[in-house]
């Protein structure tokens, strides 16, 4: 009789403690033993999460790569072929991240010229096209005469791109560089490139310019630019009425608009997934080499 | 359509007898020109105030390109220009100015000037070589005295 009733208690026990098990694993708390595979998991959710987030940050610094969002021209095998041949370019010559905003140096091979190079330093005011088709425009001003060039960025004739000062503007095409006084599109030659820490953001230049009085390429009072300083001066009350009878500010919530400006982020991931590895490694491979152009011995010289 | 509904909804304000696209800024009859070489003529031309006009373009078109010859209009006088800068949109790798210059040269393609004291474009050199014939005008002398090329 004993024997059964512990029997019983045992079995109760046991049963008590399976119950107990099964509850706790069908619980949505968290137990001690379960905490490292969680916690595993959410790591790896999390590093999946910046992965996508860095890799969507290259948007920025690569914009050519994604198509045109007009539907009309879409053609998703051309645009894969153009990836394929843009990232085949950027194996053999290095073409570096740059904005609007920043000051490059392009050397090209010119049939033209004496040397058979010819060397143009500005400052970037605009870049479009996408593709193969990408284009950038320099300015500068040599001998207070206002010169522009554009050049295509994945140009075989391009011999080098040499980025001098990485930085960004407040706006985001610097065609009002045209009616502004010549020295803030002034750079010279012989300038040095200045070298960013590694990792740091890139820099914003707040530089506002001075427009020269009108009569103006544009209508620049309309354009809501914030790298202006002194475009009210030049206004008269008339300008200040169509400036108002002229804003839109419903646009910003267009949704359709901004769709249709856009590549969907759906779109955006694939592209990148395909292109952003390779990317990397010839940025590494870059990093590399620079480090050990850096770190060689001099030569010694005879005599 | 829309331009024509905007219209009809509202002739007064939003009539479109303006145009909003930007110029082509091309080099056409009447365009003022910027003397850039330092013959006597085109200096005092461009410190008074009265830069010359084109009154010929001499190509098919009548629209100048850059390495085209002009007759321009300049202190009372009629004088053959060269333009070297040009405003208007140009090739891929080839400068845009921020101005219409023109240097001057005589029948026989000898400038005017012995100094263009602006950066002249290197397509100029080609363009040049190809218009001179021999016994011809010989225009690569205004490459001559260009201080800089870009």
């Amino acid at each position: 009789m004993s024997l059964a009733i512990r029997r019983t208690t045992e079995l109760i026990g046991a049963a008590k403690w399976f119950l107990r098990r099964d509850s706790r694993v069908l619980s949505t708390l968290p137990e001690k033993v379960e905490e490292p595979p969680a916690e595993l998991t959410s790591k790896r959710y999390r590093r999946r999460f910046f992965q996508n987030e860095a890799i969507l940050e290259t948007r920025h610094a690569y914009p050519e790569f994604l198509p045109d969002p007009n539907p009309n021209w879409r053609n998703s095998l051309r645009e894969k072929l153009e990836r394929a041949d843009m990232l085949e370019r950027r194996s053999q010559i290095d073409i570096p991240e740059f904005y609007v905003g920043s000051v490059l140096a392009v050397t090209i091979s010119d049939p033209h010229a004496q040397s058979k190079t010819n060397r143009f330093v500005g400052i970037c005011i605009e870049r479009k096209g996408c593709g193969l088709r990408a284009e950038f425009t320099l300015r500068n001003v040599v001998d207070h005469q206002g010169l522009e060039v554009r050049y295509d960025l994945y140009d075989p004739t391009i011999q080098s791109i040499q980025v001098l000062r990485l930085e960004k503007r407040l706006d985001d095409k610097l065609f009002y560089l045209r009616d502004a006084l010549p020295e803030y599109s002034t750079f010279s030659f012989d300038m040095d490139p200045e070298i960013l820490p590694e990792g740091t953001p890139i820099p914003v230049n707040p530089v506002q310019v001075k427009l020269k009085p009108r009569p103006w390429l544009e209508r620049w009072e309309r354009q809501e630019l914030k790298g202006v300083s002194n475009i009210e001066e030049h206004l008269k009350e008339k300008d200040r009425v169509r400036r108002e009878l002229r804003k839109t500010p419903w646009e910003k919530y267009d949704l359709m608009k901004q769709y249709r400006k856009t590549i969907p982020i759906e779109d955006q991931s694939k592209i990148w997934a395909e292109v952003h590895n390779q990317l990397q490694q010839l940025q590494m491979a870059r990093k590399k080499s620079a480090r050990k152009r850096t770190f060689t011995t001099p030569k010694t010289q005879l005599g | 359509m829309f331009k024509a509904i905007v219209n009809k909804l509202n002739p007064l304000q939003l009539s479109c007898s303006f145009h909003t696209t930007a110029c082509l800024n091309e080099v056409r009859l009447l365009t003022r020109l910027r003397v850039v070489d330092n013959s006597e003529i085109g200096k005092r031309a461009m410190s008074e105030g009265k830069p010359p006009r084109v009154i010929c373009v001499y190509n098919k078109q009548r629209v100048g390109y850059i390495g085209d010859r002009v007759l321009v209009a300049i202190k009372g006088q009629k004088k053959k220009g060269i333009l070297v800068g040009l405003k208007q949109t140009q090739k891929v790798k080839v400068p845009k100015f921020d101005s219409n210059n023109v240097v001057l040269i005589d029948d026989n393609g000898t400038p005017l000037g012995n100094r263009i004291h602006v950066p002249i474009p290197t397509i100029l050199r080609t363009i040049l070589k190809e218009r001179t014939h021999a016994k011809g005008a010989d225009y690569t002398k205004l490459l001559a005295i260009a201080t800089k090329f870009v």
